[in-house]
């Protein structure tokens, strides 16, 4: 999840996507601690929200089937404009606005060529190492839970 | 990066207060049909959509009311703007669209293939939003029906000769029909489904 | 005739006062926190989220906090909150088959890939008070083991493998599913707007329902197929992108209740499935949703209709409590002006019988005036 990525310009989509969804699951105080580090911070223009709404969250009919609507979530999005004339988009469960603003500026900034190693390095390579560290214990936790079932006595067949 | 800048630009600057000034325009503009209602509220939308069509797009189109526009709208960054400032879709299909977005200089098609409504849900309609050049000179029509004492004189600029004609057809479907809001710059002028042109 | 009166705000403004002081309650205990209602209250939260339709777990711990508990009233409110914020999307499905499994658990076979994981479960406890939580003592920390490797396989795959199971219900591809939340309900609905009702439907009507098809009422042979319980991931195509991205992850309950079925002249005798999905962790809400949501299929499955749960209009015009309790409680408000009316049309009866049954019964007096 976290292997390093060549810093050539532009970046495939699929790298973008990975930046945008580890953006998604970034805490606040992890935007707020790399912005605080950046040593130049960038000009920023907003260009929309940060706003709240809802997203519709879709399942599927016998969990594979034809989709219906389950019921929706919040959603806070941003999207803002560097001083370079780079775009960047956030879109994240929850209300934090604040959150947004910053995950916006941050896929902006890994854009960026120069700034993309610093992104990766003091925001993206972390928060992915935490999210790893979250699910393999959940994991663990769960597995502890297994039941191993063993035969009792059957009698005589 | 395949993001256009030019539809990540402009928008409402205040969402809520602007939305809320452009739909008392609007509301007033449908109960007095006829009447010229003027935006004050910047858009900063790209060409070559005008102000109170970008007000009106912006103020009640989302991600519920698929957007159809004509092919001079169409091929510039309309499009995107509309979709990204209110989520609302593109469609190629007249049918599917609660609002179509036409230049009266490209031509003003038939009603027909938008959505009318139902005789049990005629508001489930398609709302027409039309540029034109200019209110206050070019051709005298007069208006008459609900919200209009008597009659009311209004002069367009650029709207087709046979806009009439495509206007009484609309009139036959009551209650079924489109509503049309007419725009030059930024002004509008709203014509609901019960005016009649005499 | 309708007589307007005012008055009472006064009061109405000293009752909502009072409210608050009790809802704070005995100001020497500390106040409870958002954080510590999302912590340990997780079940009434994932209830409120669950039947609010809308998952955010700050806010409906600030509603229940706000209702003093009270869940439906906290449902309300998320309800009502809702209603102020934009639509900005609608995700892709949520693909309950690449879940972070927390618990998974199967009736129909006791040896399956991933095996049965129980989670944090009340199952199995023996339902005694614990004067121990009286304290704040201290906690363990749980167990750990290296989890299995390999993927979590539904149980509805195992049995289609054979054929013996009736495939996932598929819609038209090109038909968008219906939303309740914007369109007037019509009946006869399709099962994509019944499972939406039902995943928002009060936990208590639902589980009643359920139950009563189990004691007869509409049976249909039911076991669980498998039940799990874990977060997936929620995307959301970006056009502005041109890709989906994902917002981050959701917990959610699955149920797929399996359900005998002897077949029909179109179809051969095999296993038919109700299906239940909930937001958070909510097992009887589910297993109840998917009894219900196979129920209604009678008619789809030409089984007789015969009970309250195959009855569609019955079931989903009653399932959604903010509804129920917005009928039920308006009647507590005044109705001063209705009242008078039928008491003038008693007493008027009255005096018709009084009138043909003579004199010698003399006059009715009457308490209420």
């Amino acid at each position: 999840m976290s292997e390093p990525l060549p810093t050539s310009s532009p970046p495939p989509p699929e790298a973008r996507r990975r930046t945008l969804s580890l953006l998604a699951r970034a805490s606040a105080d992890e935007l707020r601690a790399a912005w605080d580090a950046l040593p130049a911070k960038p000009e920023v223009k907003p260009v929309r929200g940060p706003e709240t709404g809802l997203v519709m969250v879709r399942g599927r009919i016998g969990g594979g089937g034809g989709p219906f609507n389950l019921g929706e979530a919040t959603v806070t999005r941003a999207t803002v404009l560097l001083g370079s004339g780079t775009a960047g988009h956030a879109h994240a469960l929850g209300t934090d606005k604040a959150k947004a603003r910053l995950g916006a500026i941050f896929d902006a900034l890994w854009q960026e060529e120069q700034t993309r190693p610093y992104v990766e390095s003091r925001l993206l390579a972390p928060v992915a190492a935490r999210i790893e560290a979250e699910d393999r214990k959940l994991a663990e936790e769960t597995a502890a839970t297994r039941v191993d079932f063993f035969t009792m006595v059957r009698g005589d067949d | 990066m395949n993001t256009n800048l030019q539809a990540l630009s402009g928008g409402f600057a205040q969402p809520v207060l602007n939305a809320q000034a452009v739909f008392r325009l609007l509301m007033d503009g449908m109960s007095r049909p006829g009447t010229i209602q003027t935006t004050a509220v910047e858009t900063g939308q790209p060409a070559p959509l005008g102000q109170a069509a970008a007000a009106v797009a912006l103020t009640l189109c989302d991600a519920d009311t698929p957007v159809w526009l004509q092919s001079s709208l169409a091929k510039s960054a309309v499009g995107e703007w509309i979709a990204f400032h209110t989520g609302a879709a593109m469609v190629q299909e007249k049918a599917e669209a609660k609002f179509a977005f036409l230049q009266a200089s490209a031509g003003v098609c038939s009603f027909d293939l938008f959505a009318s409504g139902t005789q049990e849900y005629p508001d489930r309609s398609a709302t027409v939003v039309i540029e034109v050049s200019a209110f206050g000179e070019g051709r005298s029509f007069t208006l008459a029906g609900p919200g209009i004492r008597d009659q009311s004189k209004v002069s367009i600029a650029g709207l087709p000769a046979m806009f009439d004609e495509i206007w009484r057809n609309n009139r036959t479907l009551f209650p079924r029909g489109v509503d049309v809001i007419l725009t030059a710059g930024a002004s509008l002028l709203c014509l609901p489904r019960t005016t009649k042109i005499a | 005739m309708y007589v307007a009166v005012k008055g009472g705000e006064t009061a109405i403004d000293a009752a909502h006062r009072l409210l608050a002081d009790r809802r704070r309650g005995d100001r020497s205990l500390p106040s409870l926190t958002i954080e510590q209602i999302a912590e340990q209250l997780a079940l009434a939260v994932d209830r409120v989220m669950a039947e609010a339709s809308l998952y955010d777990r700050t806010l409906a711990a600030l509603a229940i906090r706000q209702s003093r508990g009270d869940l439906i009233e906290a449902i309300f409110l998320l309800r009502a909150y809702r209603t102020t914020l934009p639509r900005l999307g609608t995700s892709a499905p949520v693909d309950t088959a690449q879940m972070k499994i927390e618990r998974r658990i199967s009736a129909t076979y006791k040896d399956l890939p991933g095996g049965q994981v129980l989670g944090p479960t009340f199952d199995y406890t023996h339902r005694l008070l614990d004067p121990s939580l009286l304290a704040d003592e201290g906690v363990d920390e749980p167990l750990r083991k290296e989890p299995l490797a390999g993927a979590t396989t539904r149980v509805s795959d195992i049995l289609a493998g054979e054929g013996l199971i009736e495939h996932d219900g598929m819609l038209p591809e090109d038909q968008p599913p219906g939303d309740l939340t914007r369109e007037p309900m019509e009946f006869p609905m399709g099962r994509d707007l019944r499972l939406q009702a039902l995943a928002r439907g009060d936990e208590g009507f639902l589980l009643a329902l359920g139950y009563s098809t189990q004691r007869g009422y509409g049976r249909n042979h039911p076991f669980v197929g498998e039940i799990r319980i874990g977060e997936v991931d929620v995307e959301l195509d970006l056009p502005e992108l041109g890709f989906a991205v994902s917002l981050g992850r959701i917990q959610v309950t699955e149920c797929q209740m399996v359900n005998q079925f002897k077949g029909s002249a179109k179809a051969p005798p095999q296993f038919t499935r109700g299906y239940g999905l909930v937001f958070g962790q909510s097992e009887r809400k589910a297993m109840s949703m998917s009894l219900v949501d196979r129920a209604l299929r009678a008619e789809e499955l030409g089984e007789d209709v015969t009970a309250p749960a195959q009855d569609e209009e019955f079931v989903i015009s009653h399932a959604d409590n903010v509804q129920a309790t917005g009928f039920v409680e308006h009647l507590k408000l005044p109705h001063y002006v209705d009242f008078q009316a039928e008491l003038a049309l008693v007493r008027k009866m009255r005096a018709d019988i009084g009138a043909t049954a003579g004199e010698s019964n003399g006059p009715v007096s009457e308490a209420a005036e």
